[in-house]
């Protein structure tokens, strides 16, 4: 995982709330094998509207996502996430996220960043106004800044220790060996398994 | 004497690998269950480090999301995506129930149906509606491709403890009010992110009284409520459907699961950190209006006034005005299937209404059934008949019209009456416009042409 210290970048303003991951990448759209590609998928239906922001010039290289509540709710796919990545957004900024987004967010490095939902709606506002203005998402000092904004924000310790070391969550689990095992020797025999001869 | 504690909590402790403070806990998998559109990229994950797979007789794998349910042209990209699971499991070691094989069917389905869904187990999968598997008293739930990968070369996962919620469904649910109905009731109370950071337990007579079938109904939906897991504690309406089937223990396995199960259920005087009662005997058959599964009102309620500007967007794209009474909306196409309502309750449920009627004229009608399994039990019944002969299309199985990426989609602008989970925006094909309701629902409205419960086709 690339690791995360900060990052300062224009904003896309998607004004809506309950994002769900279906807009995010429609399930047509999940059949490829491999792990990247999904960028020109993002928001596919949504952008066959020319007026939508992420065909608005204006918005072009934005890599800081604005959002309403409840964003990447519905399907657990991971597609969502790589889209956004593909696309080049490094940070999703919204006033509550659905967990599974949350977590698959953490796993590949973009910042799901929670600001409470005046502070959301004053940066959408402010790009609404200037497209132009750089927003940095500083995850070193956990704070969101902005032209005559500054604002705090949490995520918890370990994820945060992660994204700033991009530490890899499998090779940090490895290091549990001894004690997988340990608790593996302890499972009852009558547990299902299927046999793989 | 031990502190009361919830069956949350109770599974929770059970899997504990390890725990260090200012760490998320690591708990082991049980049973994990793979399916081909969140795995390919795991698998490369792991050829690309060099790890293998810990434990392949943990996972099982079918083949569901892509899969055509009825004759036709396949996407060839759906057919590389199959075979390359195919390949994965074959190279991997993980045992497979791919197309063609009566095992095959959607991830949620077999797995309880081959009895490796189980109380007390810790169960995840590539997949939101993982959930489901909560109704018998597992800790389930849906996870990312990262963690899929992580599953398969560790048979761990870090997770940070979600907090517990208590819906309980008190009272006796009137007749006609199915599973999908409550669980629509759930959501509508307490919004579609209103489980968010919590597992939630459904409790009370309205709960124990559904079937297992009705529970992994309610279990199956808990996502839309946002919640990381739903679960009902095991009972002896679960022992009793779990009996026999292929994986369940037996003898004086049975025997001495039973004991272990029995002391899962919540303890008295245990507290949840948020808790929510619903009064059964008020609840009605729900219809979904909008673009999210929290935009319900009963079948007898009219299409709402919107509240926000979500709304306003939802009806637009619902083509729907404000006030227009439910049962005067004319879907074009009635599916009943998906991992909510595609198990042979389900496909009794709407035979029974179907018997001896005919779907409206100019209608699409379709049975999906959740497993090869469950079609074959169906036919062994005589059920296929029953819904041949009133004129529904009688498919294999698979996810078919819950999602739109295999090829049972709804036409732009086409409308629904869906027993699946999602109304999002195009979930059932582009431009299609989703009602979620029940299996009975579904059936009554095929028949009626427009939404309609049973007892509106009369004797």
């Amino acid at each position: 995982m690339k690791p995360f210290a900060t990052h300062t970048g224009r904003a896309l303003p998607l004004d809506r709330s309950d994002v769900d991951t279906d807009q995010i990448v429609p399930a047509v759209h999940l059949k490829r094998i491999e792990r990247s590609g999904f960028g020109p998928f993002l928001f596919a239906e949504w952008r066959k509207d020319r007026d939508f922001v992420l065909n608005r010039p204006e918005h072009e290289g934005a890599t800081i996502l604005l959002a309403g509540a409840n964003f990447g709710s519905g399907s657990s796919r991971e597609h969502a996430v790589w889209a956004l990545e593909d696309a080049g957004f490094r940070a999703v900024i919204a006033p509550s996220f659905a967990d599974i987004f949350r977590n698959n967010c953490g796993k590949i490095g973009i910042l799901a960043v929670e600001l409470p939902p005046a502070t959301v709606r004053a940066l959408i506002d402010a790009v609404a106004v200037d497209p132009s203005i750089q927003i940095t998402v500083d995850l070193q000092e956990l704070t969101v800044r902005a032209p005559a904004m500054r604002q705090p924000f949490e995520m918890d310790p370990y994820t945060r220790w992660r994204l700033l070391e991009g530490m890899d969550d499998i090779d940090l689990t490895l290091r549990h060996e001894d004690s997988v095992a340990a608790y593996e020797r302890t499972r009852p025999a009558r547990l299902p398994s299927i046999s793989t001869g | 004497m031990a502190p009361a504690t919830t069956l949350a909590d109770k599974l929770w402790e059970r899997h504990l690998v390890h725990r260090a403070e200012g760490e998320p806990d690591l708990l082991y998998v049980d049973l994990h269950l793979v399916h081909e559109v969140t795995s390919p990229q795991a698998f490369d994950g792991l050829r690309l480090a060099g790890r293998t797979v810990r434990r392949p007789d943990l996972s099982v794998a079918t083949m569901d999301h892509n899969v055509p349910t009825g004759p036709g042209p396949v996407d060839p990209v759906s057919v590389k995506q199959m075979e390359a699971l195919a390949r994965n499991c074959s190279e991997f070691g993980i045992t497979l129930f791919p197309t063609g094989h009566l095992g095959q069917g959607i991830v949620h389905v077999i797995g309880p149906q081959m009895g490796l869904t189980q109380p007390g187990l810790f169960i995840v999968c590539g997949d939101s509606h993982t959930s489901t598997h909560g109704a018998f008293g597992a800790l389930a739930i849906g996870i990312g491709t990262s963690e899929v990968e992580h599953v398969l070369a560790t048979q761990t996962l870090p997770q940070t403890r979600p907090d517990t919620m208590a819906v309980t469904v008190d009272g006796e649910l009137p007749p006609g009010v199915s599973a999908k109905d409550v669980i629509l009731g759930i959501i509508a109370r307490i919004g579609t992110g209103g489980g968010v950071g919590h597992i939630i337990e459904y409790r009370g007579a309205g709960i124990r009284s559904l079937s297992m079938e009705g529970r992994m109904t309610v279990c199956n939906m808990s996502i839309e409520a946002g919640a990381r897991a739903g679960m009902v504690a095991p009972d002896d309406t679960t022992f009793a459907w779990l009996e026999r089937k292929p994986h369940a223990p037996k003898g004086a396995d049975w025997e001495a699961a039973l004991e272990d199960w029995r002391t899962l259920p919540t303890d008295d005087g245990a507290t949840f950190d948020r808790e929510v009662t619903i009064d059964a005997s008020a609840m009605r058959p729900h219809v979904s209006w909008g673009t999210n599964p929290g935009q319900t009102v009963t079948i007898d309620d009219v299409v709402p006034e919107p509240a926000d500007e979500t709304a306003e967007r939802a009806l637009a794209y619902m083509a729907l005005s404000p006030g227009t009474p439910m049962r005067e909306i004319r879907p074009d196409t009635i599916f009943i299937g998906s991992c909510t309502n595609s198990r042979i309750t389900d496909l009794r449920e709407a035979a029974a209404i179907l018997m001896g009627r005919t779907v409206a004229p100019g209608l699409r009608a379709m049975v999906v059934p959740g497993s090869m399994l469950v079609k074959k039990q169906a036919e062994d019944e005589g059920l296929d008949l029953v819904f041949k002969r009133a004129g529904f299309e009688w498919r294999d199985a698979g996810c078919s019209m819950c999602l739109g990426m295999n090829p049972d989609q709804l036409a732009p602008g086409e409308r629904s009456a869906s027993t699946s989970n999602r109304n999002f925006e195009g979930r059932q094909g582009r431009g299609g416009r989703t009602h979620l309701v029940s299996p009975a629902v579904a059936a009554a409205t095929a028949v009626a042409g427009h939404f309609a419960t049973p007892e509106d086709l009369g004797p």
